[in-house]
């Protein structure tokens, strides 16, 4: 398909290159970043110059340079990972239970694993280079009968394990924190800037977590440790010291020294992790010049007004939205482009591909909010209506007023919920279940078959399933607010006409008591499920802001009036935005404030996204408001939207 | 003098021609003579009159009983008198002692110290305590303590700034005179309505709309030592206050008719380090807020609707003092606590720095369109003035600017003949503010609080950014017999020329307006006329001299 290929251009000629120097850059951070964590490792307070030469010549010795090549192997495995798993909407779990199908789905689990493989991996090269006790899995020792042979040196077994433990924490954790979500900030800098920028950052969140991982590890060993420990013995044929005190009791594991080199390498394991993912995050989301228009027709796909509206990789349409938004603040000469009429014909066609993929997706996110307004009692909680009572199958599709005109016609599946309309995707179909990173669906264990009738219908009735939906025909039964809908539960793609859902006609089932059990669990937590609504709002901020930056411009730059036709559904399309936001942020749990941590590596700007957008919702208005001034009085527009116009042009917003 | 950008000595430019009066080019890095601006100023008003308004290019003034009449009614005028605020006659520090219970076990004392007064305040306790704790703790915190107090003397040694306490720092930072002693602590017109909020000593903020019957006062448990605020651009309520510990961000809904409201209405944005906060600038698309502490490098810009913020770490300086976003956006002035200052441009927000010679930045405003910014100097009596040109287009990151300062004033003082004796004007320059129009630009001299014949003054230009960059004396502003001028701002959008707002000594705020005829903006007759009958121009002598102007070459 044409859309394919385009995604394909991007993905590798961009993301893959960018992803490319990011591991490059941490793979050559990797030799200053050992060179530390050896001199860390062996320092003696006594003899600090004999500690120096001696790193100078382990760093230098074959097995460390072994040791090297199969970190850079590390490194690149990390880098791959951060690739393929990287997504840059939020995957938020509503429930408990959404969560556990998060940490649970086959994809995670295979990335969980590789984690602790590669956990281990870094441990043994930690153990190699600190050396002494440390150094191998056997060693001979002599029996009491005063024969030799091989003893297992549980501290090289600890050290493996409390790898492979960091690195599981660390996959597990990443899922809990969304550490595979990539914001984009809205302070630009330089690559090298925000590096160093963060750099402290990453030291302090890699430290703390090294502490807390270690700390559980011990706990975890103490209790249980006699069972790896038994197994490998078992299998590699070797015997315990019986003159050596075992390492999990307590005079064992109150060893400082040990405890020191543990913490000290998983601080290290995780640094050139974190390291490798902070440069992936910053190298994928640098800014993207495109081309507002080309002068090859060959080269017309990558251009800003063809790309804004491509929705297949995620990634680009953001990229392409933060440019538009930039371009649309500081670049008079590229203004000029957007507001120029096409050669033969004179149709302002780069204006009005960008102004119309950004107000549909400023009405998508009314209409979802207005549907999860209507959906939502006002404690936050679904409002629990007798089930099945009610359930109607019509696909009927009535209209919300001043919305319908941007709806751009496409494919329905794409539209449903924030995780699936930017469902990323490397040259996949669309319904592989591998192409939503995370994705908690009903295909995990927890599923039970009756739990899955349950939901399937329900999934059906998402308020922004289909284009446009009235909000009477939504009051339904308990709603998953986890983003998990979509084409897995079906099993085959929706069809792609938004006026012809077919609903499968399902008697309700008496549920299980399992099942009610795992619907308690599945009771939404309120914010998270406000803050679902909002997980993909960056690019309705930069929709917001492109739109009225490039109003506010086409005050004095547009000279042939492309934007004047335009500018009664923009403010139109705003102000019934506005409207709904604010009733979002009547509902109680709205307008919580989120805890911010501050030393977690996860990013959680997804967390205040819904306070960015309102704010920029409101300072957009503003804009076009301040510019246009009374000149607004002569725009065709509703009594009602007047009314509200007039508010902001008297600052009483 | 100045110091070149690359660090050598520069000369003025041919190009700028330092003022009229004694026409000499300055060759070499000192001007052989000085040149005093403040000379070609019409004097100042005898005792008792104060100043009015400016209409057909003069300074009127007022009789005191006129002026107070006219000011009583006008809604804006304001006057707190001292006696009207309930201060804190102590604070909480200094009654700790008399408090504290004494009694309390060591740990329960070490956790309050180490609460309070963190590493430092826990070794002093433990120190202080040693008939309770072993020898050798006492003795090795004791040890401790003497080391940390040697590496911060030394420290401060560096930047003498960080020994201050905040709120002295406050004070020597701030742009307002006197801060410490100050009824109003600090003023914000809001950049699209009339509507003002005014810092009081009490520590409380007051919001008046001539519109609104009700004035909002904002109190929060951390709103201490204002030292300055800000209202959001392109927003109806977001007033942005920064504080001694943090910064607040108020939500005051203008259609609200409370007058309390309440501190949930306020955001809290805090950073650890980053306190006393003494500078604030939103962004001029309402999008951003910088924040400055002397004892931070960085300076934060926060997405205040995230809480969350991005430091701007550079080294040098010992911290940040004053920040300025110049009215386009392109560029943000820092200047910091030694002699050195940084012009930041916000696309990509790289930063030029700037050393000076003598002193640090005091104050900087900058042109309406952004291209130029004036500052001031501490410990010299001149006006220095920068180009910044952006190069059209895509222009990321590096902004070119002129390569050297050049003085556009000099100040100096000057003696003054009145009926009542001689007065002498000038000296150093506390705060520059440049109306929005860019015609008027207001300094506040600092005169000398000890002489009674050195007082503070505002000494207003008259000033023209286009075709040229020209500087013309305008007059002094002056208020009642007994009150300096302590703060300004001119008001963001006043229809008929420049309206300046004054905060004096005594607690009055009061609005001078200069009625003139813009010659940037294109007046239609919808747009209204000035106030006053203009008869017909009467250009004074004096007041035609150019002071300073930018020939093209």
């Amino acid at each position: 398909m044409y859309s394919t290929e385009q995604s394909c251009w991007f993905i590798r000629k961009v993301i893959c290159w960018r992803a490319a120097a990011s591991i490059a850059w941490a793979v050559l951070l990797l030799p200053p970043i050992t060179a530390v964590f050896v001199i860390l490792s062996r320092f003696s307070l006594l003899h600090p110059i004999h500690t120096i030469s001696e790193c100078f010549s382990l760093l230098t010795s074959a097995s460390a340079i072994f040791s090297f090549i199969l970190l850079c192997g590390v490194i690149l495995m990390v880098g791959f990972l951060n690739l393929e798993y990287y997504t840059v909407i939020p995957t938020i779990a509503c429930s408990k239970i959404a969560l556990l199908g998060q940490l649970l789905h086959p994809r995670q689990i295979l990335n969980s694993l590789a984690h602790c493989i590669m956990g281990i991996v870094v441990a043994w090269s930690c153990a190699v280079t600190i050396g002494g006790r440390y150094e191998t899995l056997g060693y001979t020792c002599m029996q009491s009968e005063g024969s030799p042979q091989m003893c297992l040196n549980e501290y090289h077994l600890v050290f493996l394990l409390a790898g492979a433990f960091v690195g599981l924490s660390h996959s597990l954790l990443g899922v809990i924190h969304n550490m595979n979500y990539v914001s984009f900030h809205t302070v630009q800098q330089y690559k090298y800037l925000r590096f160093k920028g963060s750099l402290p950052l990453v030291v302090k969140c890699s430290a703390t977590q090294a502490l807390y991982s270690v700390r559980n590890f011990i706990i975890v060993y103490f209790f249980l440790g006699y069972i790896p420990r038994v197994w490998i013995c078992k299998t590699l044929n070797l015997h315990l010291n019986s003159s050596v005190h075992p390492l999990d009791s307590i005079a064992g594991l109150l060893d400082l020294s040990l405890l020191y080199q543990l913490w000290i390498s998983a601080t290290f394991l995780l640094f050139t992790w974190y390291i490798t993912l902070l440069l992936f995050r910053i190298f994928v989301t640098e800014v993207y010049s495109f081309p507002v228009q080309s002068s090859f027709t060959e080269d017309a796909h990558q251009c800003l007004p063809k790309v804004v509206t491509d929705r297949k990789p995620i990634i680009l349409k953001f990229l392409a939205l933060q440019d538009l938004a930039l371009l649309s603040q500081h670049s008079p000469s590229r203004r000029y482009d957007v507001f120029s009429l096409s050669q033969p014909g004179g149709h302002p066609h780069n204006w009005n591909a960008i102004s119309r993929e950004c107000l549909s997706l400023l009405a998508d996110l009314t209409q979802r909010l207005v549907g999860y307004h209507d959906t939502v009692a006002t404690n936050g909680r679904a409002k629990s209506l007798s089930t099945g009572s009610e359930r109607k199958t019509s696909s009927e599709t009535s209209v919300i007023s001043g919305s319908e005109e941007f709806m751009s016609p496409r494919p329905n599946m794409l539209m449903k919920t924030p995780a699936s309309v930017f469902a990323r995707s490397i040259a996949g179909g669309p319904q592989s279940p591998l192409t939503a990173p995370f994705t908690p669906d009903l295909d995990s264990p927890f599923a039970s078959p009756a739990l899955r009738r349950l939901t399937a219908p329900v999934e059906q009735c998402s308020p922004w399933h289909g284009s446009v939906q009235s909000p009477h025909i939504m009051r339904r039964e308990p709603k998953l607010w986890s983003t998990s809908t979509d084409a897995q539960v079906n099993g085959s793609p929706p069809p792609p006409s938004p006026a012809s859902v077919p609903s499968p006609q399902q008697e309700p089932s008496k549920p299980s008591l399992l099942a009610q059990f795992l619907q308690n669990r599945k009771e939404q937590l309120p914010e998270a499920s406000s803050q679902a609504l909002f997980a993909d709002s960056q690019a309705h901020i930069w929709a917001l802001e492109g739109l009225s930056y490039l109003v506010q411009a086409s005050f004095s730059e547009d000279q042939f009036g492309v934007v004047q036709t335009t500018l009664p559904s923009i403010l139109g399309c705003m102000l019934v935005l506005q409207e709904a936001v604010d009733r979002h942020f009547k509902l109680p749990h709205a307008s919580s404030k989120p805890l911010r941590s501050s030393s977690s590596m996860g990013d959680s700007n997804y967390k205040t996204l819904r306070f960015a957008l309102r704010a920029t919702l409101k300072t957009s208005i503003y804009r076009i408001t301040t510019t246009f001034g009374d000149h607004l009085n002569a725009v065709q527009m509703s009594a009602e939207h007047r009314k509200r116009l007039q508010q902001f042009l008297e600052y009483k917003e | 003098m100045w110091l070149h950008k690359y660090d050598y000595l520069a000369s003025v430019d041919d190009d700028w021609f330092p003022g009229s009066i004694e026409r000499t080019h300055h060759k070499g890095p000192f001007p052989a003579e000085k040149m005093c601006s403040l000379s070609l100023f019409p004097p100042p008003l005898a005792l008792g009159q104060s100043t009015l308004c400016e209409s057909n290019n003069e300074l009127l003034p007022g009789s005191n009983t006129e002026d107070r009449a006219k000011q009583d009614t006008s809604p804006l005028s304001l006057y707190f008198p001292r006696e009207s605020l309930k201060l804190h006659s102590r604070t909480e520090s200094s009654s700790k002692a008399a408090f504290l219970d004494h009694s309390e076990t060591l740990w329960m004392r070490s956790a309050a110290a180490w609460r309070d007064g963190g590493l430092s305040g826990l070794l002093t306790e433990i120190t202080n305590s040693n008939t309770e704790v072993p020898k050798w703790l006492s003795v090795s915190s004791g040890c401790t303590l003497a080391l940390l107090q040697r590496v911060s003397s030394f420290h401060g040694s560096l930047f003498p700034h960080l020994t201050l306490s905040s709120e002295n720092m406050i004070a020597e930072f701030s742009q307002v005179l006197n801060w410490s002693d100050c009824v109003v602590r600090a003023f914000a017109w809001h950049p699209h309505t009339d509507k003002f909020a005014v810092a009081l000593l009490d520590d409380s903020i007051k919001i008046y709309n001539p519109k609104s019957a009700t004035t909002p006062t904002l109190k929060h448990r951390l709103q201490r030592s204002v030292a300055a605020v800000q209202w959001k651009p392109l927003c109806a309520s977001a007033l942005a206050v920064a504080c001694q510990n943090c910064l607040l961000v108020w939500h005051v809904d203008p259609c609200s008719l409370s007058t309390r409201p309440s501190s949930g209405c306020a955001q809290v944005l805090s950073h650890p380090g980053h306190s006393p906060v003494t500078s604030i600038a939103w962004s001029p698309n309402g999008s951003l807020l910088v924040s400055a502490s002397p004892m931070d490098t960085a300076i934060m810009v926060w997405d205040v609707a995230a809480e969350s913020c991005v430091p701007l770490q550079r080294v040098g300086g010992g911290g940040v003092t004053f920040l300025s976003w110049s009215p386009d956006g392109s560029h943000v002035l820092a200047s910091t606590p030694s002699a050195l200052f940084r012009v930041w441009e916000t696309r990509m927000w790289t930063c030029e720095r700037w050393p000076c010679m003598k002193g640090r930045c005091q104050s900087g405003c900058w042109s309406p369109d952004g291209s130029r910014l004036l500052f001031t100097v501490q410990g010299e009596m001149v006006i220095y003035a920068l180009t910044f040109t952006d190069a059209p287009g895509i222009s990321s990151g590096t902004s070119k600017g002129s390569q050297a300062a050049a003085v556009v004033a000099d100040l100096s003082e000057t003696t003054f003949n009145t009926p009542d004796g001689d007065i002498i004007l000038g000296g150093e320059i506390q705060s520059i503010a440049w109306d929005p129009r860019g015609e008027r630009l207001a300094v506040i001299l600092q005169g000398d609080p000890q002489a009674a014949d050195r007082p503070a003054i505002i000494a207003v230009f008259k000033t023209r950014t286009n075709p040229i960059f020209e500087l013309l004396p305008c007059g002094f502003v002056q208020g009642e017999a007994d009150a300096e001028p302590r703060l300004m701002q001119f008001h963001p959008n006043f229809q008929h020329g420049a309206l300046l707002t004054v905060c004096w000594s005594n607690g009055r705020i009061t609005h001078v307006p200069f009625y003139f005829l813009s010659t940037a903006v294109p007046h239609f007759g919808l747009s209204g006329s000035p106030l006053l009958p203009r008869p017909q121009e009467r250009p004074s002598a004096l007041a035609n001299q150019s002071l300073f102007s930018e020939f093209i070459s």
